[in-house]
């Protein structure tokens, strides 16, 4: 996890297209210079970016399942709720799926959970949207083959 | 009025906080009442699973971009209501 370049995912554990699941998993770095804000003195995760980490664990299966041929942008998220702190050193798994599949839209639900208790959930809805640029695209995949998301054998 | 129609109006009134009342077959969905594309997502989502269809946005927006068709077609409400009675019967066939 590296907080400061939105690296929110260490690892997608699972991905299943046919299933429409994900699992991904991540630990709170000890030391970033977000909690030298959040907050001073006492080192919280932020709320927001428990949901950027629902949103990129979701996201990667939204992209899965057009076989890596678009690309998934955050456009709503309802119901979102962060149930109990999250401290520097907690180990993290996201659990998502896709609830609908729309005409250029993806509606998806995901679950934050520490020890198997659930920390965080919402409902998020996706734009899926044609790759901005080449370049763009080839970063992602780049940083897809670093998570371990099988992007060769699930592209079209 | 069609029970599709009645059926989207509710779905309008309820997604976008619009007065039920001030829902008609001829209003236009984004030039009368103002329903900006963010929230079109969330009544595309409530037509597809009330009706178990996929609206095909994405190609009427093509469409309409394309000068193929006008706005007028798919957002004015009665117009819209046929294109879904459309989708499902051709679900059905």
């Amino acid at each position: 996890m590296r907080l400061e370049y939105f690296q929110m995912l260490d690892r997608v554990v699972a991905l299943d297209v046919a299933k429409s699941s994900v699992r991904c998993i991540c630990t709170v770095p000890q030391s970033s210079t977000i909690f030298e804000g959040h907050f001073p003195n006492y080192p919280l995760m932020p709320g927001a970016l428990l949901l950027e980490c629902m949103a990129q664990t979701t996201g990667w299966l939204v992209m899965a399942r057009t076989g890596f041929s678009a690309m998934p942008f955050l456009a709503a998220v309802k119901e979102a709720k962060f149930r109990t702190a999250i401290f520097p050193g907690d180990p993290l798994e996201f659990e998502g799926h896709v609830l609908h599949e729309g005409s250029g839209y993806t509606v998806g639900e995901c679950k934050g959970l520490r020890q198997k208790r659930v920390i965080c959930s919402a409902q998020i809805t996706y734009r899926v949207l044609p790759f901005p640029n080449p370049e763009f695209r080839k970063a992602l995949f780049e940083l897809a083959e670093r998570l371990d998301v099988p992007v060769a054998e699930l592209s079209k | 009025m069609t029970a599709t129609f009645d059926k989207v109006a509710d779905i309008i009134a309820e997604t976008c906080d619009i007065p039920r009342e001030n829902i008609k077959p001829e209003s236009h969905a984004i030039n009368d009442l103002e329903i900006d594309s963010l929230d079109f997502l969330d009544i595309a989502f409530a037509i597809d699973k009330t009706f178990g269809i996929k609206v095909p946005l994405e190609q009427w927006t093509q469409e309409v971009n394309d000068g193929k068709a006008t706005t007028d077609q798919y957002f004015v409400l009665n117009n819209l209501s046929e294109q879904i009675d459309k989708l499902i019967a051709a679900k059905g066939a």
